[in-house]
C-alpha cells in the first residue's frame, strides 16, 4: 500500500515542463570573456613599458632614432647596456643597492618576524598603542626622517656607508613586515603549535619547526615588500649617502644630462634585479602545502 | 604507562573571577580510560591542559608515575595528546607528521620507520603516508592525529574531544576503532567529551564535571543508574533523566501528582521522624511502562506528543501538570490526547534532596 503511494506521488504532472531559460549560461559566458579581457588589457598596461625599455636598451643607438618604431628586437645590441655599465658609480651603485637591498631584507626579517609574532599572540600592554606608533614612521616623509639621519650618521661616521641607507630601510619597512607577519601569526592555529609542544618542542623549536614554515607566504610578501621598496627608494639613500651611491640614487643624479640610450639602460637595470627577486618570491607566496591559493 | 595523580588543582584564568577548576582532585590508575564529561565551560578542558602542561594551575600539584610535573612545560612530561581541531602540521607531510614527536625524541631512523608504518597500517593510512594533510579527509586527518599520539609510547594519552569534528556516522565508526586501539595500546588515557555517549561507551570510569568541580566519579553504569545529584542524571541520558516534584507523607505514602504510591522504605522512615519529606523523583524514560487507565500501582498521565525515534516512540506526557517523557516500543501504538496509566520500575526510581539537589540513599 505504502509503495503505491510513492509511486502516485512521484509521478509527472500533466503540465508539459517550461522551456529551459539559457539565458543565465549566456550571461555567465559574457561575463568571464570580459573578465579575461580586463586582465589582458592590465597585463599590458603593466607589461608593455618593461618591454618597450627592455627594447631599447637592446638596441643599438641607431635603432633607437628610427620611425616607426620596431616591437620586435632586430637589431640585438648589448652596446647600449656596456656604455651604460662602463660610465662612473653605475657597477659600484648596482653592488651597493644589491647590498643595500639583502641586509635590508634580513635585518627586517630578524625584527619584524618576531615582533609580528609578539603582536599576534601575545595580549601585552601597549599592544594596540604599539601598533598605532608603528605606522607612525610610515606617516613622516622619508626627507623629514633623512636630514636628522644624516647629521646623526655624520657625527657617528655612519654617514656614506651601506649600513647606513640599510638602517634607514630596514626602518621603512619594519612596520609593514610586522603589520603583515602579525597577520599570517594569526592565521596560524593556536593548537598547532601546541602539538608541536607536548610532542618534544621547547618554545623556540616549536616556532622555528612549525609556526614560521606555515607564516612563509606572509613571510614571502613581507620580503617582497621590503626588497622592492630598498631598491626603489631614492630620497633617503640620496641624501645619506655621496660616494657609496645605491643605483637609483645614482641613476637620478646622472639623469637629466644623459642621452636617452642611458635612460633606458638605467630603467632597464633598475627594474630586472626587482623581477628576479618577485619571480623567485613568488612561488612561497601562492604555494601552500597540497593546496595551492590562486 | 603511569597513574595520574591530580591534588586540589585551582586555576583562574587570566580577566576572569570565576575558579575555572575549583580544587579538583582526581587519580586516574595506570592503564585506566578516564573521561571528563561535563557541559561546556565546566572546567574539562583545563584540568586536561594543566595535566598536559599547556596551562599551569595556581594551586595543587599533578603528578604522572609519580614525579610531581605541575610545573614542568610539556615537552618533559612524556605524553602525547590528540587534538579537538586535530592540529595536524599543514606543511608537513602525513608520514613526517607521524614521525614527529619521535623525531623530536631523537628515536633512531629505523626505529621511526619501523613504528610510523606500524602506526600507519593500525589507523590505515598507509596508502596516505605521502600526502599533505590538506589533500585528507577530516576523518583521514583525525587519524593521523591519533597515528602522532600513539607512536610515542608515552606515559599518558591525553584527548581532547577527538571525535566532535567528525560526521555522526564516522564519529559512530571511529569511536569503536578508537576503543579498539587504546585497548590494544594499554595506556592511561583520559579523554574530554561533553558527548554523555562517548563517555559511556568508552570509559571505564567517568568524571562528570560542572561549575570546576567534580559532581560525580565512578563508573559509566552507575553514573547513569545512580547520578549522584541531579544535575548529572539531567546531564546523563538521552532524553535526561525525568525528575517530578513529590514528597513523602508521614504515613510512608510517596505522592507525586496529586496521586500515592508505595514510598521506599528508608525514606518512609525519614519522613515518619520530620513528618512529611519533599522529594525530587527522579527516572529514566525508559523505566516508565505504559498500561491502561486505571490499573492499580499506576499514575494517570495524558500523551501530549508522540515522537517515533525508529527504534523506539517517545512520549512526551502530561503527569498532573509536571511534564515527563516516556520511551516505549516502536510497536505501541499510541496518539496525543489518549489518556494512560504510568507504572514506574521501582527498583529504577532515584529520589533527590530537593533543596541541595543530592541523591538520597539508604
Amino acid at each position: 500500500m505504502s509503495h503505491a503511494t510513492t509511486n502516485k506521488a512521484t509521478a509527472p504532472a500533466d503540465r508539459p515542463a517550461p522551456e529551459v531559460d539559457r539565458r543565465p549560461l549566456a550571461r555567465r559566458r559574457r561575463n568571464r570573456i570580459l573578465l579575461q579581457v580586463g586582465c589582458i588589457l592590465i597585463t599590458l598596461f603593466m607589461a608593455l613599458p618593461i618591454y618597450l625599455i627592455a627594447l631599447s636598451a637592446t638596441s643599438s643607438r641607431a635603432a633607437l632614432q628610427e620611425f616607426p618604431l620596431s616591437f620586435i628586437p632586430n637589431n640585438f645590441s648589448l652596446e647600449t647596456m656596456q656604455t651604460f655599465l662602463q660610465s662612473t658609480g653605475i657597477l659600484g651603485g648596482l653592488i651597493n643597492s644589491v647590498q643595500v637591498g639583502i641586509f635590508t631584507l634580513l635585518l627586517s626579517l630578524i625584527i619584524g618576524v618576531p615582533a609580528g609574532y609578539a603582536v599576534a599572540r601575545f595580549a601585552f600592554p601597549g599592544r594596540d598603542p604599539y601598533q598605532l606608533f608603528l605606522l607612525f614612521t610610515r606617516a613622516l616623509p622619508i626627507v623629514v626622517l633623512s636630514v636628522p639621519l644624516a647629521q646623526l650618521f655624520l657625527q657617528t661616521g655612519l654617514y656614506d656607508s651601506v649600513l647606513a641607507v640599510v638602517l634607514l630601510h630596514t626602518a621603512l619597512a619594519l612596520p609593514t613586515t610586522i603589520l603583515i607577519t602579525s597577520s599570517v601569526f594569526l592565521g596560524v592555529p593556536r593548537d598547532v603549535e601546541e602539538a608541536a609542544r607536548i610532542f618534544g618542542c621547547s618554545p623556540v623549536q616549536a616556532f622555528l619547526k612549525v609556526v614560521m614554515p606555515m607564516a612563509i607566504p606572509g613571510i614571502a610578501a613581507a620580503s617582497i615588500f621590503t626588497f622592492v621598496m630598498s631598491w626603489n627608494e631614492v630620497l633617503g639613500a640620496s641624501i645619506l649617502t655621496l660616494n657609496q651611491r645605491t643605483l637609483p640614487a645614482q641613476v637620478l643624479s646622472s639623469l637629466a644630462e644623459s642621452p636617452l640610450a642611458y635612460r633606458f639602460a638605467g630603467g632597464f637595470l633598475l627594474v630586472i634585479p626587482a623581477l628576479i627577486f618577485i619571480f623567485f618570491m613568488r612561488r612561497y607566496l601562492t604555494n601552500m602545502w597540497g593546496s595551492t591559493i590562486r | 604507562m603511569a597513574d595520574i595523580s591530580i591534588k586540589g588543582l585551582k586555576k583562574t584564568y587570566p580577566g576572569s573571577t570565576e575558579l575555572a577548576t575549583n580544587n579538583v582532585s582526581l587519580d586516574v590508575a595506570e592503564g585506566e580510560f578516564m573521561v571528563l564529561l561535563g557541559p561546556s565551560g565546566c572546567g574539562k578542558t583545563t584540568l586536561l591542559r594543566m595535566v598536559a602542561g599547556l596551562d599551569f594551575p595556581d594551586e595543587g600539584s599533578i603528578s604522572i608515575g609519580g614525579r610531581d610535573v605541575t610545573y614542568l612545560p610539556p615537552q618533559d612530561r612524556n605524553l602525547s595528546m590528540v587534538f579537538q581541531s586535530y592540529a595536524v602540521f599543514p606543511h608537513r607531510k602525513v608520514r613526517t607528521n607521524i614521525g614527529f614527536g619521535l623525531v623530536m625524541k631523537k628515536v633512531p631512523r629505523d626505529e621511526l620507520e619501523k613504528k610510523v608504518a606500524w602506526a600507519a597500517d593500525l589507523l590505515q593510512l598507509t596508502p596516505y603516508l605521502d600526502r599533505y594533510p590538506a589533500q585528507l579527509s577530516g576523518g583521514q586527518r583525525q587519524r593521523v592525529a591519533v597515528a602522532r599520539a600513539i607512536v610515542m609510547d608515552a606515559d599518558v594519552l591525553l584527548m581532547d574531544e577527538p571525535l566532535s569534528n567528525l560526521d555522526a556516522l564516522l564519529r559512530l565508526d571511529f569511536r569503536a576503532e578508537l576503543k579498539k586501539i587504546v585497548q590494544q595500546l594499554g595506556s592511561t588515557t583520559l579523554y574530554v567529551t561533553h558527548d554523555q555517549v562517548e563517555a559511556m561507551s568508552l570509559s571505564d570510569r567517568v568524571a562528570v564535571m560542572k561549575k570546576g568541580q567534580i559532581a560525580q566519579l565512578g563508573h559509566p553504569i552507575t553514573v547513569y543508574e545512580e547520578p549522584a545529584d541531579r544535575f548529572v542524571g539531567g546531564f546523563i541520558g538521552s532524553p535526561p533523566m525525568n525528575f517530578l516534584e513529590g514528597r513523602v507523607t508521614q504515613q510512608g505514602a510517596l505522592e507525586v501528582a496529586g496521586q500515592s504510591t508505595e514510598a521506599p522504605e528508608f525514606l518512609a522512615r525519614s519522613a515518619a521522624r520530620s513528618g512529611g519529606l519533599p522529594v525530587m523523583v527522579g527516572i529514566r524514560a525508559e523505566n516508565i511502562y505504559l498500561e491502561d487507565r486505571g490499573t492499580p500501582g499506576t499514575l494517570d498521565a495524558t500523551v501530549e506528543v508522540v515522537e517515533p525515534l525508529g527504534h523506539a516512540t517517545l512520549l512526551t506526557m502530561d503527569l498532573g501538570g509536571q511534564t515527563i517523557k516516556v520511551q516505549v516500543a516502536s510497536t505501541v501504538r499510541v496518539s496525543s490526547g489518549e489518556k494512560v496509566g504510568l507504572r514506574f520500575d521501582q527498583a529504577a526510581i532515584r529520589f533527590f534532596d530537593t533543596e541541595t539537589q543530592l541523591g538520597l540513599t539508604a
